[in-house]
């Protein structure tokens, strides 16, 4: 699909001229910035760039901590407390850093639902889609090892039981979690290459954001309607649209400033709130925590991890099925990665042909709960596996399944969608009403 | 709609948060009242120094502060002893220097020493890994207003030892504390079910304050809850120790952003206005 139609940059003067035969690197930040977007976004397409910033800031931060952090069993922790008492700001910078990992999964987690509401992930989005859930798993992948590097209590014990789960896997797990740590246990080995790909990653994530970028300039951006920009011509482009800067910048700046002021406050007056109180005891092999939970973050997969237990008649059957190979602790990987593996998926499961949820009266409730579901996961991950908790995490780990391989699929078929409106301008304009004497066109539906 | 999935989203992160267990063993957690709580609380300055004073008259001999550095006691929102003082207070101490392979006097630039032997463990950053509460159901969500209570668990540990309960054996080891949880449990105190019939545990520390440990130089108080009160302000602030640069810092970013986010949404208002057909 061609770009949305739009003024491209001109060279003018001589030396622009110049340069611009050389390298178009003026005429790409002006067609970036000067981007057509749908002038209907709403309150929710602000994450992306609270995502940007937070990368950014992890980033920055992140590099100055390495300045003063030891990667070594016997001296990581203490040369974190050094920089929570000796370095100059370190204490907040250690703590933005901390808290920025908290940041970033809120507002990734508010993009991708938003993401999921809207039907982004639709034709022609599915490669931003598939791009945005590799770095949903990169982001998963670095704050976990940085979790790991302050070797406190939770730190060390966490890693045992999150590669122990590749340990699961049959015939080469073990050979698996003793390659990933580079020796039978926690150690050292792990330490040292935690920080190494701890620094790497945050790197590869940025090169992805350029490309998450780039696909969905290459199509331009969803909006509230799920009707597409019109492409007809350059003046019926510019009735649905309104050009990145200066609009949409300053909105995103404003959001940013608001979402900010919490995260400061977050930092400022409740820094260890998100975090755990045993990772503050020097990791010990020898005296495990009563109870090791991730980070808040992991929670909705820790969750389906634990549901699927030796007693649920699925997990015995597939245990049956396949001669003992895929025990109750295989099923619980395999399903965790599922999870995220049938939300990578919904462009393909997803058979209506109606993008955005507004107007799809049976998506709506059924995506309601698709999202308490997720809230309700979080809850139980963090609960312990007796009692009521063990069904209720069954029932809400089926129904995350059950949204995606089943309701997606069907709700395209039965569902009846109300009307869309015709373009995006009459959306705008239903809301915006243009004063009287101008054309006041089709109300659209809400 | 996302409005409302925002708002829950939002409870559902205080709600999961934090040390979240079930309590599976009950404790006595007093909610004492701290100076330093809030976003405007701040450390007194003279309950920072008698915490020290029965950190030194008490605690130190079994219990060492391997991360606070004796220059710090003289440092603004700390304890801010004198320089002379804080001075004499560390030669105090006798520390052992690699350079020499031999004790000498501490120097401002030492730290305390850290205690190894009888098993107490490093008291640095006791009130940060420790949070007194966890409610209600486990759940965490009161330490949004509570704050996570490592200062008041030690403050309740201190002063929650009680006469051992009739259930108990005479001769089970270590002492009754109604605030400790992860203690030994003798079996004859738990019901038909497991569940336990008196709040705490046994712990393995004996008593250490029992009122009128100490005289302080200020006439404060020596009554026992005065004194736990103290040094778990003291411990909060070795946990701690930028706590009131921390606030002051965030009280100012917050402001500063509050400021920004009105300007830009004056002029977010204003760039949009002849779109949304409202100039």
């Amino acid at each position: 699909m061609s770009g949305i139609p739009h003024d491209h940059y001109e060279p003018k003067t001589g030396i622009e001229k110049w340069l611009h035969t050389r390298l178009p690197i003026v005429g790409l930040v002006y067609d970036t910035l000067m981007l057509p977007t749908p002038k209907n976004l709403n309150w929710m397409w602000i994450w992306g760039i609270v995502l940007a910033f937070t990368l950014v800031l992890q980033i920055a931060t992140g590099i100055v901590l390495v300045m003063h952090y030891t990667p070594h069993v016997d001296l990581a922790f203490a040369s974190v407390e050094h920089i929570m008492r000796d370095v100059n700001g370190g204490h907040m910078i250690r703590y933005f850093h901390a808290n920025g990992a908290s940041l970033f999964f809120v507002a990734v987690y508010l993009h991708i639902f938003r993401g999921l509401y809207y039907g982004s992930y639709k034709a022609p989005r599915e490669v931003t889609w598939i791009i945005g859930m590799l770095m949903y798993l990169m982001m998963m992948g670095t704050a976990f090892m940085g979790y790991v590097l302050p070797w406190g209590q939770m730190s060390f014990h966490g890693t045992a039981v999150i590669t122990g789960l590749f340990g699961a896997i049959p015939f080469i797990g073990e050979s698996i979690q003793t390659w990933l740590l580079g020796a039978s246990a926690v150690g050292q080995p792990a330490l040292n290459r935690f920080f190494s790909l701890h620094y790497l990653l945050p790197f590869v994530l940025l090169g992805l954001t350029i490309v998450h970028v780039w696909a969905f300039h290459t199509t331009g951006n969803n909006n509230p309607t799920g009707v597409e920009v019109r492409r007809t011509s350059k003046e019926d482009a510019a009735k649905d649209t309104l050009p990145f800067w200066p609009y949409f910048v300053i909105k995103d700046l404003f959001a940013l400033a608001v979402v900010l002021a919490v995260f400061m406050a977050i930092v400022g007056f409740m820094p260890n709130y998100l975090g755990h109180p045993d990772n503050y005891i020097p990791a010990n092999p020898l005296a495990t925590p009563s109870h090791i939970v991730p980070e808040w973050y992991f929670l909705p997969f820790y969750a389906i991890l634990r549901a699927f237990t030796a007693d649920v008649w699925l997990v015995q059957l597939v245990n049956f099925v396949s001669f003992g190979i895929i025990d109750a602790k295989f099923f619980g990987v395999l399903a965790m990665f599922g999870a995220i593996a049938v939300m990578a998926l919904a462009p393909w499961l997803d058979t209506s042909s109606v993008r955005s949820g507004r107007y799809r009266p049976m998506f709506k409730w059924w995506f309601a709960l698709l999202a308490f579901d997720f809230l309700v996961l979080m809850w139980v991950g963090a609960m312990p596996t007796d009692g009521i908790y063990p069904y209720i995490s069954l029932i809400a780990a089926t129904y995350w399944f059950g949204y995606f391989l089943v309701l997606l699929p069907l709700l395209g078929v039965i569902e009846k969608p109300l009307p869309q409106p015709a373009t995006i301008e009459d959306d705008f304009n239903a809301h915006y009403a243009p004063k009287a004497g101008a054309s006041a066109s089709a109300k659209s539906a809400e | 709609m996302f409005r409302k999935l925002t708002l829950t989203a939002a409870t559902m992160l205080a709600l999961t948060s934090g040390q979240v267990f079930a309590a599976e063993a009950e404790t006595e957690i007093e909610d004492f009242a701290f100076s330093f709580e809030g976003p405007f609380g701040s450390f007194d300055q003279m309950q920072l120094q008698r915490g020290l004073q029965i950190y030194t008259e008490v605690c130190s001999a079994c219990h060492g502060l391997e991360f606070v550095a004796f220059r710090t006691l003289h440092d603004e929102g700390g304890p801010a002893l004198p320089e002379d003082q804080m001075r004499a207070y560390a030669e105090f101490y006798e520390v052992y220097d690699e350079s020499i392979e031999d004790y000498r006097a501490a120097t401002p630039a030492d730290k305390f020493p850290a205690v190894t032997g009888a098993g107490a463990p490093d008291l640095s950053l006791m009130a940060k890994s420790r949070a007194g509460f966890h409610g209600p159901l486990g759940s965490g969500i009161n330490q949004l207003v509570k704050g996570m209570g490592g200062a008041e668990y030690i403050a309740s540990i201190l002063s929650g030892y009680h006469e051992t309960p009739e259930c108990a054996p005479e001769d089970f080891d270590g002492y009754y504390n109604v605030a400790f949880a992860p203690g030994g449990y003798p079996e004859e105190c738990l019901d038909d079910h497991g569940h336990r019939t008196v709040p705490g545990s046994w712990i393995g520390m004996a008593p250490p304050l029992w009122g009128d440990d100490v005289e302080y130089a200020d006439g404060h108080s020596t009554e026992l809850h005065h004194e736990a009160q103290d040094v778990a302000a003291f411990l909060m602030w070795t946990a701690e120790p930028k706590m009131m640069a921390r606030k002051q810092a965030g009280l100012s970013g917050v402001i500063l952003l509050i400021m920004l986010s009105v300007l830009l949404y004056l002029t977010n208002k204003r760039l949009w206005a002849p779109h949304k057909h409202k100039d």
